[in-house]
């Protein structure tokens, strides 16, 4: 057991690992995205009480999903790293911020968007709208707080503390809609047993939400690696790396030119 | 209208559905492109160290 967590916690293993499988993710990933738009923009019929508009929900869902399940995910890495002081999960955490402050801040926009014309307004400061505008203001102060700080240590530390502390945002977003009254409608597809919505929207919404599940996973391990090589700069395996020790291309940077 | 006239006419809301879209497309490659260009450059800062820990072995 403790073997395995080694092995799958080690930096060269990851790095090696997440560059292996990023390339097969993308490209799933690229193809559910544009099934998704196909069926969701050009199959689907379009909503008998909001017309046309309604297929922002085909963008707006996924990112507001999104937005929530990365903060999440940089909670639990956070956990992870306070509890077993388990290096990568800091670097899962930190990869995440920026991620998921991209998805919080496109779930407000595309959110305003749709706002304008069924609402009458861009924005109202109800209890959904205003608890997603603190998400992402907890992303920058992650973000911001990590920049601040000298020691990479204490500064991994004091963000895992502020993205534990974040956590409780999470559920006031997802019932704000149900403990006060607003403009938002409620959710659309996460009311257990009764189905409330045709497949002839929900798979392209469901295909929607896993396309960008997938786009996180992808450009996490992403930064992932970016993480890892700048953390382990030193050690002799990233020196050893063929990407890296590569002395044909190597020799453009020194700028010698040996024939 | 024709159908594609129609597609982009979105029932009168293409002003608010085609931005919606763009901006997600928008936020998206930036993520991928970002990410990537980032990877790039830590790479190149590894064998930048390579190259001079070879230099300093070696002169």
């Amino acid at each position: 057991m403790f073997k395995w967590i080694h092995r799958f916690g080690s930096a060269p293993f990851v790095y090696r690992f997440a560059g292996a499988l990023a390339p097969w993710i993308g490209f799933v990933c690229l193809a559910i995205l544009l099934s998704g738009l196909y069926l969701g923009l050009i199959v689907a019929p379009e909503d008998y009480e909001q017309g046309e508009s309604y297929r922002i929900i085909y963008v707006h869902v996924p990112a507001a999903i999104l937005s929530m399940f990365v903060y999440v995910v940089m909670a639990v890495a956070s956990a992870v790293f306070l509890i077993w002081r388990l290096k990568l999960a800091d670097i899962v955490a930190q990869a995440s911020a920026p991620i998921g402050a991209s998805f919080t801040f496109l779930a407000l926009a595309t959110g305003s968007l749709w706002g304008k014309p069924m609402w009458g307004t861009w924005w109202i400061w109800d209890g959904r709208l205003t608890s997603e505008l603190l998400l992402l203001f907890l992303y920058f102060g992650y973000m911001a707080l990590r920049a601040a700080i000298e020691h990479p240590q204490s500064a991994a530390k004091a963000a895992a503390v502020l993205a534990l502390v974040g956590v409780v945002n999470i559920p006031v977003i997802h019932y704000s809609v149900e403990w006060w009254s607003t403009l938002h409608q409620p959710a659309t597809i996460t009311k257990m047993g009764e189905r409330n919505i045709h497949p002839s929207m929900g798979i392209p919404l469901g295909l929607m939400i896993v396309g960008f599940q997938l786009l996180y996973a992808y450009v996490l391990l992403i930064r992932m690696r970016t993480g890892i090589l700048k953390r382990e700069s030193r050690a002799s395996w990233v020196a050893q790396l063929p990407e890296v020790n590569n002395t044909m291309a190597n020799s453009k940077l020194s700028g010698t030119n040996r024939v | 209208m024709s159908e594609i006239q129609a597609f982009f006419h979105m029932g009168g809301y293409a002003w608010y559905v085609w931005p919606s879209f763009l901006i997600t497309l928008v936020v998206l490659v930036a993520n991928v492109w970002l990410s990537r260009i980032q990877f790039r450059s830590a790479l190149l800062d590894a064998k930048r160290r390579v190259v001079a820990q070879a230099k300093k072995n070696n002169p």
